[in-house]
């Protein structure tokens, strides 16, 4: 049984079809990443796993068990994680902070006991603490513990949100575009992450990203989309080849070569 | 009263509250700031007209006051975009709606000092006539509002949706940014709205005041005109006519045939209710954020 | 600005980040105690307005300071909470020591209720929706006569607590000790809340509700909890407002109180605790102000004393105004901004506050 099953799933906004029988599984303890062209539906996709969107057609299941009659806010329960495309960090709260915003799946207090801050509430806080200086040591985050998102560069950004669902402690850790706007140097950083994430803490990574580099180095298993339509799946290399994949991309050159030199 | 003119004195009322919050639209469609002074702003209006007009201040023709009045409107609405709004450019919503509420109160007390509290009548050829249609008579203020609102409302209408303008206002709201990289010059299209918002207002405070007597509470009424343009459906010029022509007919006829304290909280009533089933108005635009 | 060396997770989640803060707020605490020794009976009365204020203040803080939810309806609360605290004690026959409790409790499950249907509006939507409640609580103090006596009104009485006989005219002391003591309850709650989970989910809906989601925050649920403790603070105002003001009717928390509760907590400056105090004070300090600038001004000019009607709130408006446009984060802003200045004196810089100039992008879509 695979840990996500997306089954021919369709999405339309009024006339436009956004995702269009989509279907694929992601296995316990791959990297997955999509790709293709903008406005090929891959954020899309990610929409429809955290159940912002619901679909017209199809079905997604998590662990052998369909989401669709799950909440949005139940997903981080379930164990699925995400980050986004133009990053949503709490600005005025730090490092620290967001990543317990992170913990909040792990809240076992209630209302009044935080109200009257019993010595069970600071015991879990001790605790949430301790699982987040792991995820700091992790991303290299030491020196940004107590600064403010507000004031932070864009590649710290980045980092930090990512660093955040780490915290949850997912089993599926959806990265939405984790390279875009990055240095070559901190792509490279990432790519050591995503490693580690996999093989480390065992997390399931599945990931859109345009940078074929990172995809080529990181990912298990790759599936191309256009036009919200499935058009290749397999390797890096094999889906980088497949001519369904190239003629997609060769409307425009420049970008041809660049997304698949 | 019959039943008649109950509808008729309700549309004027109404048409009042609309256009109120058509000047609450204008700023909100181009600018995405909301203006809780608008209601202020009418009364700032009515009074500059009333203070050329009225024997006892500046004694001018009516005629003659009334484009007067209106200029000084929108070049009141141009130079506090200028002076001030133009300062809290891209800060958030609430931050302007605070500004504006403490607006209110200052514009407030300036009416009180140049005017006086005691409520008084503008000196407006309309006032007090009656017209005759077949066996109805009807008051020739309540006809007039009813008139000028409608032309006024198509004038807008047209001129949001068929001039350069009037379009670049709606593109500078969408994004600010992008508008500027379109040759918009955004920071001037704002004040422009807020001119012809502040214009906006002096007709219709010029209006309310043909009807009766004003004093400076009247500002009051911008609340009561808010929650027109919200049943409405806020960003909607036609929607905001309709909420106050609803909230207009509300009024009279609850009062009619509900007791006393009930009447009055009838708008705020119906406001309540179509928030919750119908959050953003009969005549809605969709919110949703991207990620 | 002072480094601690944090050597253990406590540190984070104390209460005070070193001992001279302690001992900082420990030097307050004891001016507060013996202010009553400092001061005059009226300044004392002016003092304990302050607190009073204060505790208001502290409950709208929370819902628009840390969950980033305005409300313009706070009014209709400290009228729920100061009409629950007398009824109970007049109808039923409690003690204060149950009836003001269960005042707040009532104020907070209302306030929960009613914000229930309201946790999808934003802005401006959620602005005209509280409005719409401080009126409608309004009339329906009208329309409740039987129970509430309508605009003739309600007598509060003397507060009894084991004895003890508190009244602001015989014993404004210990009703000075007794709102002092509240004000303290509250702000530990208030501290308490912003280092616990729920303050942080708190903050994580101000910021971006749509990772708070994703972060497994239940954001409706979450917002009507913010609505309630925040509504409940407010109400165990209103019933302290009660028994301060000794009578009141409908017209006693109308529109103009919601306003000046938001304008006050912008003055003082937005999230944090010191900018309910300090807004609380300009708010309950300012008819004051006036008088005594009316008097001297009255002196100079001669011609006695001016009084001219909506003076008072024209120049909170202006006060707010010039707040807003040069400095938004309020009086405590100011104030950090001026510590800092001792603090790292003579190396501060003027744009270290600056912020960044962001371009307002749209979240309609059509």
């Amino acid at each position: 049984m695979s840990l996500l099953e997306i089954d021919n799933v369709t999405l339309r906004f009024g006339g436009v079809t956004a995702v269009s029988q989509v279907s694929f599984n992601v296995e316990e303890g791959e990297v997955f990443a999509l790709v293709g062209p903008n406005g090929a539906g891959k954020s899309t996709l990610f929409n429809l796993i955290s159940r912002i969107y619901d679909p017209a057609e199809g079905d997604i299941r998590f662990d052998g068990r369909t989401i669709l009659d799950r909440k949005p806010h139940e997903m981080a329960r379930l164990g699925i994680a995400r980050t986004f495309q133009n990053i949503e960090l709490f600005d005025h709260a730090t490092v620290a902070q967001n990543l317990l915003v992170g913990r909040h799946r792990h809240r076992k207090s209630r209302m009044w006991t935080e109200l009257l801050f019993t010595p069970f509430v600071r015991a879990q806080e001790r605790h949430h603490r301790e699982a987040i200086e792991k995820v700091i040591d992790f991303l290299d985050l030491q020196a940004y513990r107590d600064k403010y998102i507000a004031g932070l560069p864009y590649g710290v950004r980045k980092v930090v949100e990512m660093g955040r669902a780490l915290a949850i402690e997912p089993r599926l850790l959806l990265l939405d575009e984790p390279a875009s706007g990055l240095s070559v140097e901190e792509t490279q950083d990432v790519a050591f992450w995503v490693e580690d994430i996999k093989k480390q803490m065992g997390i399931t990574v599945l990931m859109v990203e345009h940078d074929m580099h990172l995809v080529a180095s990181v990912s298990d298993r790759v599936l191309a989309l256009a036009d919200g339509k499935m058009l290749a799946m397999g390797t890096p290399h094999e889906v980088q080849n497949h001519p369904k994949v190239i003629e997609a991309y060769i409307g425009v050159a420049d970008e041809h070569e660049k997304v698949l030199a | 009263m019959g039943v008649l003119q109950l509808i008729v004195s309700g549309l004027a009322n109404g048409c009042v509250y609309g256009l109120i919050a058509m000047g609450f639209v204008l700023i909100y469609k181009a600018t995405e700031a909301v203006n809780f002074a608008q209601g202020d702003f009418m009364m700032l209006g009515a009074f500059i007209c009333l203070g050329l007009t009225n024997p006892q201040f500046m004694d001018l023709p009516f005629w003659v006051s009334v484009p007067i009045a209106i200029a000084i409107m929108g070049a009141f609405g141009y130079a506090l975009d200028l002076v001030v709004l133009r300062r809290m450019f891209g800060q958030s919503q609430i931050a302007i709606v605070i500004l504006t509420i403490a607006l209110g109160f200052v514009l407030r007390f300036f009416a009180g000092v140049m005017w006086g509290h005691e409520p008084i009548s503008l000196a407006s050829p309309i006032a007090g006539r009656d017209v005759r249609f077949g066996g109805v008579v009807l008051g020739l203020d309540e006809v007039m509002v009813i008139a000028v609102t409608i032309v006024l409302t198509l004038l807008l209408w047209l001129y949001f949706n068929r001039t350069k303008l009037g379009v670049a206002m709606q593109a500078s709201s969408q994004n600010q940014l992008a508008a500027y990289y379109m040759g918009i010059p955004v920071k001037r299209v704002h004040s422009l709205i807020w001119a012809l918002s502040g214009m906006v207002a002096a007709v219709a405070g010029i209006l309310f005041a043909s009807k009766g007597s004003i004093d400076p509470s009247i500002g009051l009424l911008g609340i009561k005109a808010f929650a027109a343009a919200v049943i409405g459906g806020f960003g909607s010029l036609p929607g905001a006519l309709l909420g106050g022509i609803i909230v207009g007919l509300i009024e009279p006829f609850s009062g009619r045939y509900m007791p006393s304290g009930y009447s009055q909280i009838m708008p705020y009533l119906l406001l309540f209710l179509i928030l919750i089933f119908r959050p953003h108005g009969i005549l809605a635009q969709v919110h949703a954020k991207k990620v | 600005m002072r480094t601690v060396f944090k050597t253990s997770y406590d540190a984070d989640i104390n209460l005070f980040r070193h001992p001279q803060q302690m001992g900082w707020y420990l030097a307050l605490i004891m001016l507060a105690l013996a202010l009553p020794f400092l001061l005059s009976v009226f300044a004392l009365g002016e003092a304990t307005n302050v607190l009073i204020w204060a505790i208001a203040c502290m409950g709208l803080m929370i819902l628009v300071g840390q969950t980033g939810q305005a409300s313009l309806g706070h009014a209709a609360f400290l009228a729920i909470g100061c009409y629950a605290n007398v009824l109970l004690q007049q109808r039923l026959g409690l003690p204060f020591l149950l009836s003001f409790p269960l005042a707040g409790l009532i104020a907070g499950v209302a306030g929960a209720l009613i914000a229930m249907p309201m946790t999808k509006l934003h802005g401006i939507y959620l602005a005209i929706g509280t409005i719409a409640i401080t009126i409608l609580t309004e009339d329906f103090i009208v329309i409740a006569t039987p129970l509430t006596n309508g605009v003739i009104g309600l007598m509060a009485p003397p507060i009894d607590i084991f004895g003890f006989e508190i009244d602001r005219y015989r014993t404004p002391w210990l009703l000075y000790y007794l709102i002092l003591a509240v004000t303290l309850l509250v702000v530990l709650a208030y501290r308490n809340l912003q280092r616990s989970p729920l303050g942080r989910s708190f903050a994580a809906i101000r910021d971006s509700e749509i990772s708070a989601q994703a972060m497994g925050v239940n954001v409706a649920r979450t917002k009507a909890v913010a609505f309630g403790i925040s509504t409940g603070i407010t109400g165990l105002a209103g019933a302290l407002m009660g028994h301060y003001a000794g009578i009141f009717n409908n017209e006693t928390f109308n529109l103009i109180i919601s306003i000046q509760l938001l304008l006050a907590i912008v003055i003082g400056g937005l999230g944090s605790i010191h900018g309910a105090f300090f807004g609380a004070a300009v708010v309950a300090m300012l008819p004051q102000a006036i008088a005594i600038g009316r008097d001297v001004l009255g002196r100079f000019i001669g011609g006695g004393s001016i009084a001219i009607p909506g003076m008072e709130t024209a120049i909170f408006g202006l006060l707010l105004i010039l707040f807003i446009l040069f400095e938004p984060m309020g009086i405590y802003g100011r104030w950090v901004k001026i510590r800092t200045y001792f603090e790292l004196f003579p190396f501060y810089r003027k744009d270290m506050f600056r912020r960044q100039k962001a371009y307002l992008k749209t979240e309609r879509m059509r």
